[in-house]
């Protein structure tokens, strides 16, 4: 029978929840790495016993573990990130030049074919590789050697690569996102990126269809169709039919169109759930009322899911990389909280259950899918 | 023999309990201890001084004998009851933060 194990990054450490397929009862093991901000955890598809996860301190600085049996045992790989070549600058808040200066990894996405080769998504955003279990990390510096880097400025969060999306098709296709500059492409395993976000509107940069500068906040495809792309920008949820060359809004019904996480159904591909907060000042649910709102339609006409979901007085946030979906039939979705709460629906959204209500504030959420 | 404590998270990341004793190679500086500190147990480095600057992290100071040391040269000689090993060399985080 299949079971999930779904991987949680908090700010105080990292936690496994684990279930039979019903996704009824639920196993809490953690916290791992006490004490520590977890930004993600990651599970390689080539290997689901091999585990990434990003630790990280403002005393400390950056730590990588590896687990090689499903998060049972931990251990530090390389933290060593290094720029290639000349940092140089990007703008600061105020517009000024400032330096490139590693602060953390955000994103650890385990590359689809094998389970010692996986991308670091880092701030300041850069994009970095290991092939070698995590001991190593290179810079791919095509990506902040585009041009456009001068003019990449960090959102309230940090300059941050947030999202790595590898094509499962196509090993030298990869999409990914930082805040705030945008989305880029690469078509040759990350020598050259291109910005993706023809379509994007920002009013709150001086140009507000510019090739760069759009605070993006997740990207999501289903597997079997990466030429479509589901967005959460700052304000606005978006979706491009051709691989990120031009984008058009789906925010329809939406109560409000501000939000960080974004993702797809996995048995089915116009199926896009996001989470609704009120504004960029006040990152809440509107009305205190916490909602996913589903498409069926890719886009446009949203429903809102609250069955289960706590519809008064609820005042938390759901960031960017805090919801997954597992691969079984009917799809399981997640997302956490930055009230600790871990929510999951075993159908599609219709209905929710808290898997646990109390953890620390909420950084992460991803599931793995197990024969 | 050198006397060196550690953080606690440090010490949990390293599985080190209580004090590190390490024999240092030379004359007993602020690099030389961190040097062989790092070299018995690799996960620590990056963890108290900058990978690239070789500098302490900001939010981590240096005392030993009840003095300061942190902004020494780290190339200056420690003191010599820390050389002895009758007191050791702290490394502590700031209390900061939540």
């Amino acid at each position: 029978m299949s079971k999930v194990r779904v991987l949680v990054g908090t700010r105080k450490g990292a936690f496994t929840l684990t279930s039979d397929g019903k996704r009824e009862h639920w196993n809490v093991s953690g916290p791992h790495f006490a004490g520590w901000e977890i930004y993600h955890v990651k599970g390689s598809p080539a290997d689901p016993n091999r585990l990434y996860a990003s630790q990280s301190s403002g005393w400390f600085g950056q730590v990588i573990q590896r687990s090689d049996d499903g998060g049972e045992t931990w251990a530090p790989v390389g933290n060593k990130f290094i720029y290639e070549g000349i940092a140089g600058t990007h703008q600061w808040y105020d517009g000024t030049p400032h330096p490139w200066e590693f602060k953390r990894v955000w994103h650890l996405e385990p590359a689809p074919g094998d389970p010692d080769s996986v991308y670091a998504g880092v701030e300041d955003a850069a994009f970095f590789k290991s092939t070698d279990g995590g001991q190593n990390w290179q810079e791919l510096p095509g990506l902040r050697g585009h041009g456009s880097g001068p003019r990449w400025q960090p959102g309230a969060g940090g300059m941050c690569l947030h999202t790595i999306l590898p094509d499962p098709g196509n090993p030298e296709r990869i999409f990914i996102a930082i805040s705030a500059a945008g989305a880029f492409r690469t078509n040759d395993a990350g020598q050259t990126w291109q910005p993706i976000n023809k379509g994007l509107f920002s009013e709150y940069i001086p140009e507000p269809r510019a090739e760069v500068g759009h605070c993006v906040h997740r990207i999501a495809f289903h597997k079997s169709r990466p030429d479509v792309l589901f967005m959460q920008k700052h304000w606005d949820v978006m979706r491009s039919d051709d691989a990120g060359d031009s984008w058009r809004e789906i925010s329809g019904n939406l109560p409000t169109d501000f939000g960080f996480v974004i993702d797809v159904n996995t048995n089915e591909p116009e199926t896009v759930y996001v989470v609704p907060i009120k504004s960029d000042r006040e990152h809440y649910p509107p009305e205190g009322k916490l909602r996913v709102y589903r498409s069926r339609e890719g886009g446009d006409e949203w429903e809102a899911l609250t069955n289960g979901l706590p519809q008064s007085n609820c005042y938390v946030n759901v960031l960017r990389d805090a919801m997954a979906v597992d691969s079984l039939d009917k799809c399981g979705v997640y997302f956490g909280t930055t009230g600790g709460q871990v929510y999951a629906s075993s159908n599609g959204g219709d209905t929710w259950a808290p898997i646990v209500r109390d953890l620390p504030a909420v950084l992460s959420v991803e599931v793995q899918t197990l024969e | 023999m050198i006397r060196v404590y550690l953080p606690g998270h440090l010490r949990t990341l390293a599985q080190i309990s209580g004090e590190v004793e390490l024999e240092v190679n030379g004359q007993v500086t602020q690099r030389s201890v961190l040097d062989a500190l790092e070299l018995r147990y690799p996960m620590l480095k990056g963890t108290i001084r900058d990978h690239v600057t070789g500098q302490r992290r900001a939010f981590l100071r240096f005392f030993a004998c009840q003095e300061d040391l942190s902004h020494e040269s780290p190339d200056a000689p420690l003191p010599d009851a820390v050389v002895s090993g009758a007191e050791p060399f702290l490394v502590v985080g700031a209390i900061a933060g939540g």
